[in-house]
């Protein structure tokens, strides 16, 4: 869908947004992409808000900054006030609408809205909400296959928690589903 | 599918210090650089090696010197106000003729500064990293890759040429993951026969020491120090050329700031701009030659920097002048966006037209 | 036949010492004690900065010196990087009790297996006699001129009762190089210093009261009176702590 993507996942420390980060990069990197991933880090982070860049190219990745993202993932008011002007035209924007409850204000982006934190928590997996919000990414990217899902969960996820395997595929599906 | 790893650059620079033969660390902890120590802090006691936390960045950096004397790789990290405490350790280093590897991953100053990305230590890693006459041999990793490649580098230069060798990073680095693949083999073996082991009352005892009253000894331990630094000029400079072939303005920049330049250099291009980068890997010894070639063909230099303006005075030195050198910058902690850097480059094209 | 020798962990060198000052004792000490225990092929010293600063062109093991304070770390980094050796330090009162409070202290909160031999002379002598952490109430120096004014500029750092509070250090001990006595009960020490090291018990150090008849402005004679008079009674000899004989306290 696009050459490069520039991916920013915003939320707030505890909501998994750096392992989603972490979990779309190394399906990049398997898939033979050039990847880079780059959190924010100190205060920040453990003051509540947390982000991260995700990069996914072709090409070999200049900054890994994401600064105009092409995708915006946003799981709480706060980074969707902050990062929605920032969107490219033409990007999209997942937006956990139980967790905000605005729309969108932009009219030149895909705007995605899933109750991801609801669906989870109905689902038995409350803290599954980033993977449910992945798992529809990956649908709207049209790069939702098993396989290479069960390869990435295989890296992120380390081997004594293997339990979490079953659970975040559940997560996944649902998303795809949404 | 690949055999590369997703790492963050500290961890990536963890691991490959001990691939490159590393069993002993000293540190104390400072943001943005702790990943290096809770790295080893696993991983030492698994194959043997020493992590101890010291009690300030003096401790450590003199922890580090007793290692180094006993003749065994040895490493430190820290970020900038924690590497000015070791300044002392350093120049004591350099006056021993000590090899050891120190890791500086980067912070905004003076004083306590903040916690962000930044490059303004490079008046400190590549000039002043102590006091008396001395250099460091300073590496500039700008990617994850880098970040170990370098590390293995530094302790096999540090040894060949017994001094200290620094990786300036900075958080970015530290931070970000990229792929790697850490494939190094057996990590070169190089005698030290100054080291203190004991003399095993087998020959004259050794001494590690840096004290020298007689000027004229003194003199000429400083005098053969730096013929070896001349050797290391000849020798050991690295640096990267990225679409220099036709280049009219020539970008000089290193470490997170030579990622976001290329960026903008990419949209340049699109714009139909002839821009390329020389980018140093080593900071010390400084690629003076491609830049002194250069200036012959490129009507500007830019130098982008996150600091108020260091290695431009290099670079300036570099090309003898016969070229203006600009400078963009950020400070602070902040990064200059690709939009600045193209911003510095379309004003740079559009000079003398 | 009787034979007074040099030890052989001393080098044959003449020693930049003044007249009087009881450095050489202790460096002897330390040198009969290496040779006694046979472990002067594994022994690697580490000279401060102070008087003792060229202490490693007097010891014929193998020696480092090290930053002004810094010895203990050094020691830390050698001991680690080879456990087998046996790693001392020679500092004097600037140089552990002031500038390298740090680590000292930290290296016995570690029970860091090296030995430490502490000199206490009162004074910075290299300097020319300045104050030191442990120079007494009162006493003149170069910069206490009028003495030591303890409202202005604190009192003395007692080092062996300092760290006798931490549960670290495996022995504390300190004595005094004035009388034959005296000298004999420091080799005994310094002994057990190192055989505490070579038997991986940890932290061994001796605080030597001694003398610096330059600085302190006395006669070698006056001065060693001195130490009865003035010193020990601010610095009680004894044993501070030998967690393996479970002694702590100072029995002075």
């Amino acid at each position: 869908m696009f050459d490069t993507k520039q991916v920013l996942f915003a939320g707030f420390g505890g909501q998994g947004i750096l392992f989603s980060g972490k979990f779309l990069a190394y399906k990049g990197l398997i898939s033979d992409k050039q990847v880079s991933w780059l959190p924010s880090y100190g205060p920040e982070m453990r003051g509540g808000t947390a982000s991260c860049s995700v990069i996914i190219s072709n090409e070999p990745v200049g900054s890994p900054i994401v600064s105009t993202p092409n995708i915006l993932i946003a799981m709480n008011l706060p980074s969707l006030d902050k990062y929605e002007p920032t969107v490219e035209k033409g990007g999209i924007v997942i937006v956990d609408s139980t967790l905000i409850e605005r729309k969108v204000n932009r009219d030149d982006v895909t705007v995605y809205y899933v109750p991801a934190t609801q669906m989870a928590s109905d689902n038995g997996i409350p803290t599954l909400a980033n993977m449910i919000i992945m798992g529809k990414l990956l649908s709207v990217l049209g790069e939702y296959d098993e396989e290479s899902i069960m390869a990435t969960l295989g890296k992120v996820i380390s081997a004594r928690h293997k339990d979490m395997l079953d659970l975040n595929l559940k997560a996944l599906k649902l998303g795809m589903e949404a | 599918m690949t055999d590369k790893v997703l790492m963050k650059g500290n961890e990536a620079l963890a691991e490959a210090a001990i691939m490159a033969g590393c069993r002993h660390y000293f540190g104390y902890p400072i943001t943005p650089q702790t990943e290096v120590a809770a790295y080893l802090a696993k991983r030492m006691p698994k194959i043997g090696g020493t992590f101890l936390q010291a009690e300030s960045e003096i401790a450590a950096i003199n922890m580090v010197y007793g290692v180094a004397a006993a003749g065994l790789r040895v490493l430190t990290s820290s970020s900038s106000p924690g590497i000015a405490l070791k300044s002392e350790g350093l120049s004591y280093l350099a006056g021993a003729d000590l090899p050891a590897v120190i890791i500086n991953v980067q912070r905004g100053g003076p004083g306590l500064g903040g916690i962000q990305p930044s490059q303004s230590d490079y008046f400190q890693a590549t000039k002043a990293g102590g006091h008396g006459d001395f250099r460091m041999i300073v590496l500039a990793p700008n990617s994850v890759q880098e970040m170990a490649d370098l590390t293995v580098k530094a302790f096999d230069l540090a040894d060949q040429y017994r001094m200290t060798a620094m990786i300036l990073a900075d958080g970015t680095m530290g931070q970000m993951m990229e792929p790697v693949s850490l494939n190094y083999g057996e990590p070169k073996k190089i005698e030290k026969p100054w080291a203190v082991t004991g003399t095993k009352c087998l020959r004259k005892h050794n001494v590690v020491n840096s004290l020298f009253l007689v000027p004229d000894e003194l003199e000429q331990f400083n005098f053969a120090r730096y013929e070896r630094y001349k050797q290391i000029e000849e020798n050991e400079v690295m640096y990267e050329e990225y679409m220099m072939d036709d280049a009219e303005i020539c970008i000089v920049a290193f470490g997170i700031a030579a990622r976001v330049s290329k960026n903008a250099i990419s949209e340049a291009r699109k714009q139909g701009i002839k821009v390329g980068m020389i980018r140093p890997i080593t900071l010390w010894p400084f690629p003076k030659a491609p830049m002194l070639k250069a200036a012959d063909k490129v009507k500007e230099f830019i130098c982008v920097e996150m600091s108020m303006g260091q290695m431009i005075e290099d670079v300036e030195l570099a090309v003898r002048c016969k070229k203006p050198v600009t400078l963009c910058n950020r400070v602070g902690g902040m990064i200059p966006s690709p939009e600045q850097v193209l911003a510095s480059i379309v004003e740079a094209s559009k000079k003398g037209e | 036949m009787i034979v007074f020798d040099k030890p052989k962990s001393l080098a044959d060198v003449s020693m930049h010492y003044c007249p009087g000052c009881t450095h050489g004792i202790v460096h002897r000490l330390v040198a009969e004690v290496i040779d006694e225990l046979g472990i002067e092929g594994i022994t690697v010293g580490v000279a401060p900065v102070g008087c003792s600063v060229m202490a490693y062109n007097y010891f014929n093991c193998d020696m480092v010196e090290a930053a002004h304070g810094r010895a203990p770390a050094v020691a830390t980094g050698l001991k680690r990087a080879n456990p087998d050796s046996i790693v001392f330090t020679y500092q004097g009162d600037g140089d552990l009790a002031s500038i390298g409070t740090a680590e000292t202290v930290h290296s016995a909160a570690r029970n860091e297996n090296i030995t430490i031999i502490f000199i206490n002379n009162a004074i910075y002598g290299m300097t020319g006699g300045q104050m030191a952490p442990t120079s007494l109430p009162g006493q003149v120096t170069q910069t206490s001129p009028y003495g030591r004014d303890t409202s202005h500029c604190g009192f003395p750092v007692k080092v062996c009762e300092m760290l006798s509070q931490l549960d670290g250090p495996e022995y504390l001990e300190r004595v005094a190089v004035n009388s034959v006595k005296n000298v004999r009960n420091a080799k005994k020490a310094i002994r057990k210093a190192f055989e505490n090291q070579i038997a991986g018990k940890g932290f061994s150090l001796v605080e030597v009261i001694s003398s610096c008849p330059t600085n302190w402005g006395m006669t070698p004679q006056k001065a060693l009176e001195w130490i009865d008079e003035k010193m020990i009674p601010y610095y009680p000899l004894g044993v501070y702590k030998d967690r393996s004989a479970n002694k702590e306290g100072g029995n002075g």
